[in-house]
């Protein structure tokens, strides 16, 4: 039998593609931002299990958009696809060597080494000229294996490639959680002594996910930086490192769907709250949160929990 | 006795000035069940915890199978096939049992780490099950562990120890905060799963009456040396270990 979750996953995601078609241009846009922060805050889900979180998760988005950005103008080619290989592949490689070091560490210690080497990176782009210092750069108009789509289906053709690698990472994500390797977060979460004890290796395992995260939140920053056709070194600031913190928290761990969940209603909110309150809108999201926090401390997905428990 | 499995040679570790064991020497043959005894502070702990890669000892050789495993780490050991359970039961407390035993075999299985398929197979569950069956816990199996007594967590911290296969077991206190009365039913039911699976077990215990029926073996520390070490029927009636281990000195109207 098929699992459900998956199964789920199966059907959601053609929907989802589908929407993108007859949605209206705004509505296209801030599903298609919605999707890249999903993609890294799935892979802070993966990190959350084992009782971690980092503050530096901005390192990768930054560091996959960056690196796709300037491949893309190196190589004087626009393809979607290569700059998402050459941002992945960047992504996965600064990943594993920091997540070895990383692994080393828990909870505020974990945390602030990682915004702290997210940092480094924001000083470094900040001053570096040749990428347009606190300006940033801008991107060309993404091609896909040869097809280069005219202005008005740019943004559809943008929506669609991300809606099927989010659905992608969903199901290869939930397949890793249910897995033994996976599972093993929720073990290392408990007591990482009887883990080493059982015969694996806790930090392996923690480093094993941070090159996760770090790969989801590449595949995220390629995606936003393709879809706001410009990047600059803000991508790498704490702030962006929080707001993925602060959505995760406000999605909750319990499923893959809960990420999607939490950018949307993130999204959401903050479009709504710009627009009518321009000069408060972190007070609407903070707002937000706290409620969150206050009445449904295992994030918006615990909400779907509690709605089956009440079927039951 | 047979060919040992494990020699320990020379073994100390000092913390500072502290020392908390001092030129241990031992063979342990294959299928023995050994009973270390002592006082609080007389280094049994810390014996256990060097031979499984939780300390480093300050000096001395540790051989199992031939193979020097001093300087390994408790992954390591676990793979040389010594496995332990602790003073404190080392379970993964927010799962349930069935859980506890499912990643402990997740682990256990060669190539099981690096496959996509689910942790909860039917033929997974199914050992999962009969583990916990020999061990007497499977009525608990739904239940979150740390809700549980003390005496069915410790039955899981072994049951968890043994899902490798281990050729030597070290037990540290299998019996410590469980009631007296509770004591030789968790101890039978420990014993008659270890036997059945014929692995060599060493045991630190503090109830002399526990170790007199089901050790065959007794090692007495004192001040992190092994003072005696012989038949439990000898041990236990040497006048130096009823001295500083049973406590004599301190009660002389014992009995």
């Amino acid at each position: 039998m098929m699992d459900r979750t998956l199964l789920a996953v199966a059907v959601a995601t053609p929907l989802l593609v589908g929407a993108g078609f007859v949605m209206p241009s705004w509505a296209v846009f801030l599903v298609s931002a919605a999707m890249a922060k999903a993609l890294v805050v799935l892979g802070l889900l993966v990190l959350l299990r084992t009782g971690l979180i980092p503050f530096g998760q901005a390192l990768f988005f930054a560091l996959g958009a960056y690196a796709a950005g300037m491949a893309l103008e190196a190589l004087h080619a626009t393809d979607a696809f290569l700059a998402l290989a050459i941002g992945t592949l960047l992504s996965v490689v600064v990943a594993a060597a920091l997540g070895a070091l990383l692994a080393r560490y828990r909870d505020i210690f974990f945390a602030m080494l990682s915004m702290a080497f997210s940092m480094i990176l924001y000083g470094l782009l900040v001053k570096t000229a040749s990428l347009g210092g606190t300006d940033g750069f801008n991107l060309p108009s993404p091609t896909y294996l040869g097809y280069a789509p005219h202005r008005g289906a740019a943004e559809t053709a943008l929506y669609v490639l991300s809606a099927v690698l989010l659905g992608l990472a969903m199901a290869l994500v939930h397949l890793y959680l249910a897995s033994p390797r996976g599972r093993l977060a929720e073990a290392i979460r408990d007591n990482e002594i009887r883990v080493e004890y059982l015969g694996a290796s806790v930090r392996g395992a923690i480093c094993v996910k941070f090159v996760i995260a770090g790969a989801l939140a590449g595949v995220g920053g390629i995606l936003s930086a393709l879809s706001v056709g410009h990047i600059d070194p803000g991508m790498a600031y704490w702030t962006s490192s929080g707001e993925f913190v602060f959505v995760t928290l406000l999605a909750g761990a319990g499923s893959v769907f809960a990420p999607f969940v939490g950018s949307l209603v993130f999204e959401t909110v903050r479009s709504f709250a710009v627009q009518y309150s321009p000069q408060t809108w972190q007070m609407t999201l903070g707002t937000v949160l706290l409620l969150v926090i206050v009445f449904l401390p295992g994030g918006l997905w615990s909400l779907a929990a509690r709605l089956r428990r009440a079927r039951a | 006795m047979s060919e040992p499995i494990l020699v320990v040679e020379g073994l100390e570790k000092s913390f500072g000035g502290v020392a908390a064991a001092r030129d241990i020497n031992l063979r342990l043959g294959e299928g023995e069940v050994v009973g270390v005894i002592g006082a609080n502070g007389a280094g049994k702990t810390t014996f256990v915890n060097m031979v499984t890669g939780y300390l480093k000892p300050s000096a001395g050789t540790i051989r199992f199978r031939g193979r020097d495993i001093t300087r390994l780490g408790p992954r390591e050991v676990t793979g040389a096939g010594i496995c332990r359970s602790f003073q404190v039961p080392q379970v993964f407390g927010s799962m349930s049992v069935h859980d506890n035993v499912m990643i402990a075999l997740g682990i256990a299985e060669k190539g099981a780490l690096a496959s996509w398929r689910p942790l909860e197979t039917g033929e997974r569950a199914r050992r999962a099950t009969a583990l916990l069956e020999r061990y007497g816990i499977a009525s608990s199996a739904g239940r979150e562990v740390r809700l549980l007594p003390q005496g069915v967590r410790k039955l899981l911290d072994v049951a968890m120890a043994t899902v490798s296969d281990p050729e030597l077991l070290m037990l540290d206190e299998p019996t410590s905060g469980i009631s007296t009365e509770e004591k030789n039913d968790i101890m039978d039911r420990l014993m008659s799963a270890l036997r059945a699976g014929r692995k060599t077990v060493l045991f630190v215990e503090h109830d002399m009456a526990v170790v007199a029926r089901y050790a065959g073996r007794v090692l007495a520390f004192y001040d992190g040396r092994i003072i005696a070490d012989g038949p439990p029927s000898t041990v236990l009636a040497d006048a130096d270990v009823r001295r500083h281990v049973v406590g004599e000195a301190l009660h002389p109207h014992a009995a």
